[in-house]
């Protein structure tokens, strides 16, 4: 194993993830709620009344964070290299997988690792070793 | 106050998508790339946030009310079921094949990125299937709905 030191960034990762932290927490605290952000999505698409509200508004919040941001500092380049097929696939597996599996990097990762919930810890396991494996085929073995 | 809330929770965990480097694909791939030139940040992110979430949760568990009164609707699920690994097996090869997971992928769509606007609209016919899939059953087995409505 090599590590890229050069793209090694352990203060912006720790700062970033404690940020990340506290909004799952004051999600947690003040809502109730887990910041699971494809069961928030998912919740959407099965509209239950007076559900729809905290939702639309946490959503509202993720996709408003790059305005906020580009008001303090410049937004950090995003470099999106696969093609558009490729994205399709991504997102159909991404979309159903998270649903069956109940949860995605941030309600399993996250908060379900933080609450020490077996079910997320194999969850997280399980979706690492995949996204681990996956690259190492697309990159390494299928010289995509 | 619950809406607003929830929208500045959302407002907050974006910027921390974003100072983190989860918003850029590339990044994320470098991270899930161990064969290759390993960026190890991802993992500290993951940390940094669990850090913060333990205590937290662990407060929150104890509570029946959230800070302004209204019920803690936590996930209680405890199976460890076929559903929970192939979903997490299919959202593993997703993410590794774009680097996004779904909320850097939405932080990113704000931001203006059309393969971000594009991977956003499979991934709603991705959660679409599973909602028509999960009708289906319910329509046979109502305990099915419920099952999935306890989340993690």
């Amino acid at each position: 194993m090599h590590v890229d030191w050069a793209s090694f960034t352990p203060w912006s990762a720790i700062i970033g993830g404690v940020i990340i932290g506290v909004a799952a927490a004051m999600l947690a605290l003040v809502n109730g709620r887990i910041a699971g952000i494809s069961g928030i999505v998912g919740g959407l698409l099965r509209p239950t009344a007076n559900d729809l509200a905290w939702r639309a508004a946490f959503l509202a919040g993720l996709m408003a964070a790059p305005l906020l941001y580009a008001m303090a500092a410049t937004l950090p380049v995003i470099v999106v290299d696969a093609n558009y097929p490729t994205l399709i696939a991504a997102g159909l597996l991404v979309g159903a997988g998270t649903r069956y599996g109940a949860g995605c990097t941030s309600g399993h990762g996250v908060c379900g690792i933080a609450r020490l919930s077996p079910r997320s810890l194999v969850a997280t396991l399980i979706f690492m070793a995949a996204g681990f494996a996956t690259v190492l085929v697309t990159r390494h073995l299928a010289g995509v | 106050m619950y809406t607003l809330s929830s929208f500045v929770a959302g407002l907050v965990f974006g910027v921390g998508l974003i100072v983190s480097g989860l918003v850029n694909p590339s990044k994320v791939l470098g991270f899930l790339d161990l064969a290759g030139r390993w960026d190890p940040s991802l993992a500290l992110v993951m940390a940094g946030a669990v850090a913060v979430g333990v205590p937290a949760f662990f407060v929150a568990g104890k509570r029946a009310v959230t800070l302004l009164g209204t019920p803690m609707q936590l996930p209680n699920a405890r199976q460890i079921d076929r559903r929970l690994v192939l979903g997490s097996l299919a959202f593993g090869i997703g993410w590794g094949l774009a680097g996004f997971c779904p909320g850097p992928a939405l932080v990113a769509l704000g931001a203006g990125q059309v393969k971000a606007f594009v991977f956003v609209a499979a991934m709603l016919a991705g959660m679409l299937v599973f909602e028509v899939a999960q009708r289906a059953r319910a329509g046979t087995d109502p305990s099915v709905r419920q099952l999935t409505d306890t989340g993690l």
